[in-house]
């Protein structure tokens, strides 16, 4: 109990310091998380229509694909990411481990699969809806998931921020590819990590109160650009 | 441009469905120019007929056929659908989709559907959401949907079920409109005045099948069928 | 709108890039080394003596060595000289270079019941511990630190896969979680000195036992062979090798305290 008013206390102190540090961590978390959302939308919300639009061979084989990767062991990615970015792994040339950019694909990895598998469920749903209509007006492949994507984009605004909330809360993954150093790789979650490592719960957890504040006030602040409560028809 | 698509015949055409037939089998030839209109009591197969037509329900036997590729006849085709899909879009975009569908510019599509929602009678509604329009202006806004593409043929399901006296006759007075520029209208109705003002020719289906295709004076004078005959003294055809 | 954003976003992204001027190179250390608070204080100094920007990967021992093992990282700082040796006899580092060393101490429940405050080495108070069966956590992570306590019960002949976990519990953690447990369980916990003093004791565990020296914990930089992988950045790593075997880094470390108590012995040479 305790630890928990010292943690409360520590993200208040940081805070209302600006400290630097912290700044700068808070800062490239969210470089991190945005660009793999950004990132992991361009590819899960259109595999989402995707498989909700076309009847392909292996598509049931691939939602239940779909559907186990979402609960994929972030350290296990982390590790697979490690091996393929290693110096002595396939991709070791391109020299990005123990970059941001090691960190963005490992998220992307994570949260593509959540987010298609939403997308999926929210499309087929408004596929069910507009399928006579869609059919009817001679569309395209393409002009259908275009159709679907833009007229269910709210949901697909949940799947991504599901994506987001997956993302900047993960440790696993990108304290093993990123290396949790500092002024290079640190985010919010390694530095976490790291303070709960030394003991420093103090620290640690006012870390993680911010953390979650951020988490909100970034959810907050989608969701009121986007109006999606007032019924905005955007 | 009619005649480039019609007649459109079916030959032993079966449609089932959950494992029973529910239509068919049909042998029809539609050709001409004006009005067919489907008539029958609920659930005979009207909505399946015409969805059967337009290719959104495949013959199980049997088949359909168009004076030319499906493909082609398909895209010369509009359908009102007996419950209106809206989209989740405002009145304007759900006008103006068909046309940007077709490749039409933005500005260019919108211009014509603000045209179309304007004659039939939506034109202050442009930019409320289509998913709050009331059951009667949600099949007017299915009509500009399917005319701004001005088919060569419309299939309409039922189109003035929800609407008032006024709003049909105004309904009407488009489909004729429509008409004269040449559209063929394929249209299920319950509604026998309607039938009456309307129709070139009658199809009646009773349970599945067609029991009558005539011309509309010989329909009305003496009807081929008597579940036909029945159901115009309005008595109960199950 | 949307186009503006994203403007913005990539303006972000390209700002925040590492301008990739000054020398740099990677560094795996462990975690108790970097617990200790040193790194702190040496990466400035570095960073003015020599120009290089030194990034900190702190991980396990174990972790370390593969690291360095896959070229992942330009050398490594670490306590563990049997690995050590393995790491340079399959030519992963030319050599290794000794730098400073601190201790491992013993602590434990401020009673002391298995009574190692007056051992006489460090295997008889860890005797004492196995046969009171005294409530011991241990790292359990085959880290440096967790090696050294293998080490010891090994000196014993006393096979760790054999106790039982109603008094030898295994964290799987680093040196400050594993301090946390120990404390939250009142149990005997070997620490290095530095992260129990960083520690400041939250808890009611007391030092119960150091000094002997199969305690002392030797540093050693092994930078990584740039034979087996050409891409690392040789020249680099010796120039902080020899910067860190230097007076000034010498001073740093053997001036370093937390409380007045100095952590570690510079013998760099
Ligand atoms: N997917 C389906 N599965 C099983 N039966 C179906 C299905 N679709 C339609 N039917 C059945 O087929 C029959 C004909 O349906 P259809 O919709 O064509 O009738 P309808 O003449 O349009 O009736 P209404 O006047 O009520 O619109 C009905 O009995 C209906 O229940
Ligand atoms: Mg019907």
């Amino acid at each position: 109990m305790n630890d928990l008013w010292r943690g409360l206390s520590e993200a208040v102190r940081l805070i209302v310091s600006l400290d630097a540090a912290l700044i700068e961590i808070v800062l490239r978390s969210l470089q991190v998380t945005v660009s793999a959302v950004l990132i992991a939308s361009l590819i899960g919300l259109p595999l989402g229509a995707l498989i909700a639009v076309n009847r392909f061979r292996f598509r049931r084989a691939t939602i239940a694909l779909l559907n186990a990767l979402m609960g994929l062991p972030p350290v296990v990615v982390g590790l697979i990411v490690y091996i393929l970015l290693s110096r002595s792994g396939p991709f070791g040339v391109l020299g990005l481990l123990f970059t941001p950019t090691a960190m963005i694909i490992a998220q992307v990895i994570i949260i593509t699969p959540l987010i298609a598998s939403i997308a999926h469920q929210a499309i087929r749903d408004l596929w069910a809806e507009y399928h006579d209509l869609l059919i009817s007006l001679n569309t395209t492949k393409r002009q259908r998931m275009a159709t679907l994507i833009w007229d269910s984009r709210r949901s697909l605004l949940t799947a991504s921020l599901a994506g987001f909330g997956r993302a900047i809360g993960e440790v696993g993954a990108i304290m093993i590819v990123g290396g949790n150093i500092d002024h290079v790789t640190r985010v919010l979650t390694t530095a976490i990590a790291l303070e709960t490592g030394k003991g420093d719960f103090g620290l640690a957890l006012g870390l993680g109160f911010i953390l979650i504040a951020l988490a909100i006030v970034i959810n907050l602040t989608i969701h009121t650009i986007s109006q999606t409560e007032r019924g905005g028809r955007w | 441009m009619v005649s480039d698509l019609l007649p459109v015949t079916a030959k032993g055409a079966v449609v089932r469905k959950g494992g029973k037939t529910i239509l068919g089998p049909i042998d029809l030839a539609i050709s001409g120019k004006g009005t067919t209109i489907v008539m029958g009591p609920n659930g005979s197969g009207k909505t399946t007929l015409l969805r059967l037509l337009h290719g959104l329900d495949r013959a199980r036997d049997g088949s359909v056929s168009w004076n030319g590729a499906r493909e082609d006849a398909h895209a010369a085709q509009a359908f009102i659908f007996q419950t209106p899909k809206m989209m989740r879009r405002s009145v304007l975009d759900n006008i103006a989709y068909p046309l940007r569908v077709r490749g039409a510019s933005r500005k260019q599509a919108r211009i014509k559907a603000e045209d179309w929602a304007t004659r039939i009678g939506l034109g202050d509604a442009l930019n409320r959401d289509a998913q709050a329009l009331s059951g009667g202006e949600r099949q007017k806004l299915a009509l500009a949907r399917a005319l701004v593409t001005e088919p060569a043929i419309l299939f309409l399901d039922e189109p003035t079920t929800n609407l008032d006296g006024g709003s049909t006759r105004e309904i009407e007075d488009i489909l004729s409109q429509a008409l004269d520029t040449g559209t063929r209208l394929i249209m299920a109705t319950h509604d026998i005045g309607q039938a009456r003002r309307l129709a070139d020719e009658v199809i009646f289906i009773h349970r599945g099948t067609m029991s009558a295709h005539q011309r509309a004076t010989a329909f009305f004078e003496a009807p081929a069928s008597q579940s036909a005959a029945a159901y115009l003294r309005g008595d109960i055809v199950e | 709108m949307k186009y503006f954003l994203l403007t913005i976003w990539f303006g972000f992204l390209l700002h925040s890039a590492p301008l990739a001027q000054a020398e740099e190179m990677r560094l795996a250390v462990t975690t108790s080394f970097h617990n200790s608070g040193l790194s702190k204080l040496l990466l400035p100094k570095i960073k003015r003596d020599t120009g290089i920007d030194v990034h900190l990967l702190v991980v396990g021992t174990g972790q370390a060595l593969k690291l360095g093992r896959a070229g992942d990282v330009d050398a490594i700082l670490v306590h563990s000289r049997l690995a050590e040796d393995a790491f340079i006899a399959d030519g992963f580092a030319p050599y290794r270079r000794e730098i400073m060393y601190n201790d491992f101490v013993l602590v434990g429940p401020e009673t002391d019941p298995a009574n190692i405050q007056n051992a006489t080495s460090a295997a008889q108070a860890f005797e004492r511990i196995w046969k009171t069966k005294s409530p011991f956590v241990s790292r359990g992570d085959n880290s440096g630190t967790h090696l050294k306590e293998m080490a010891l019960w090994a000196s014993m002949s006393s096979d760790t896969s054999s106790f039982t976990p109603d008094w030898y519990r295994a964290a799987g953690a680093g040196m400050g979680a594993t301090l946390n447990t120990a404390s939250a369980m009142n149990a005997y916990v070997m620490s290095d000195r530095a992260s129990w003093l960083k520690f400041a004791n939250k808890g009611a565990l007391k030092l119960h036992y150091s000094g002997d020296p199969v305690l002392f914990n030797q540093y050693a930089y092994l930078p990584v062979s740039d034979d087996k992988h050409p891409h690392v950045q040789g020249a680099v790593a010796r120039k902080l090798e020899n910067w860190l075997v230097g007076s000034v880094a010498q001073n740093l470390i053997g001036n370093y305290t937390i409380n007045g108590q100095h952590l570690f012995t510079p013998n760099g040479q």
